[in-house]
């Protein structure tokens, strides 16, 4: 009897494992919802908008110099 | 020659990386332990390996046509994807860095991935050193196309080779499924292709700008 209940005790603790690598990995999903996620967005985008910008001047003005010479 | 003067390409390089930042931050990833969000610098930090190895192809395209050819123009545009190449080596392999503390502990656990990694950007580092220790142009030209030729293949074997037979933290190699396998339900593979076009055309769109500056400083400089 007493093995039994060893058994079944053990079989619960797998059990208890089993429950504990199923829970959902955690993710920000509240980061976008509350909105903040697209602060960050707009920083880069305005970083990116930048850097774009100047590189199609660099290249325009590499332009004018290959047509001076 | 004449395409790297053309605007249509450039302004589709600007619109698919604009698309990757918002698509890259905002669309849906698989939820997986240890990576969380971190999963979404794959459309930031793989790319810049595609815009090296974007630029290193095309480097040793320009080589064998020098040696072909022996135009010096070939040899400039060669050297110039390298510097571009070197530069978004550097950049991938700070951006691997920052990930693998989050995700695997430590800037650097000489992982074989991270190892052949460095030994690569020794061996592109010592293009450079090559290239300026000979003063004689036409010598230089062709003692740098031939080792460029060589170098480019070691240095796939060793990043995208090696670490693939041995124990890697890094994914896809020994064992560990790389993300193709999580980017199967094609979420992912909307940001990361267009990713990897985008800033492949932008490293093509730098080595350009450099190889028209370097080619007004030698026209200059042979007049």
């Amino acid at each position: 009897m007493k093995r039994y209940f060893i058994t079944l005790l053990l079989l619960f603790v797998t059990s208890l494992l089993f429950a504990q690598s199923a829970q959902p990995t955690e993710m920000a999903d509240a980061f976008r919802s509350q909105g903040k996620i697209y602060v960050v967005i707009a920083t880069i985008a305005i970083i990116f908008v930048g850097l774009a910008i100047y590189l199609v001047m660099i290249d325009r003005r590499l332009r004018k110099i290959e047509k001076d010479n | 020659m004449k395409i790297i003067y053309q605007w249509w390409w450039k302004v589709l390089t600007l619109v698919l990386i604009f698309y990757t930042l918002f698509a890259g931050m905002l669309f849906r990833v698989p939820a997986l332990p240890i990576l969380h969000e971190t999963i979404r610098n794959l459309y930031f930090h793989v790319p810049m390996w595609m815009a090296m190895l974007t630029s290193l192809v095309i480097s040793v395209v320009f080589s064998l046509m020098y040696l072909t050819t022996g135009k010096p123009e070939y040899d400039l545009a060669s050297v110039e994807s390298v510097k571009t190449g070197i530069m978004f080596f550097v950049l991938g392999l700070i951006t691997g860095m920052m990930w693998a503390k989050y995700t695997w502990g430590a800037y650097w656990s000489n992982d074989p991935k991270q190892n052949s990694a460095a030994i690569a950007f020794l061996l592109y580092c010592a293009y450079l050193v090559l290239r300026n220790s000979v003063d004689e142009e036409q010598k230089r030209a062709k003692i740098s196309a031939i080792y460029n030729v060589f170098a480019f293949p070691v240095m796939l074997v060793l990043i995208f080779v090696l670490p693939r037979l041995t124990d890697s933290l890094h994914p896809g190699n020994g064992g560990n499924p790389a993300f193709g396998r999580y980017d199967l339900d094609s979420h992912m593979r909307v940001v990361l292709y267009p990713a990897f076009l985008g800033w492949s055309l932008l490293s093509v769109w730098i080595a350009s700008l450099r190889y028209r500056m370097a080619l007004q400083e030698y026209k200059k400089n042979t007049l």
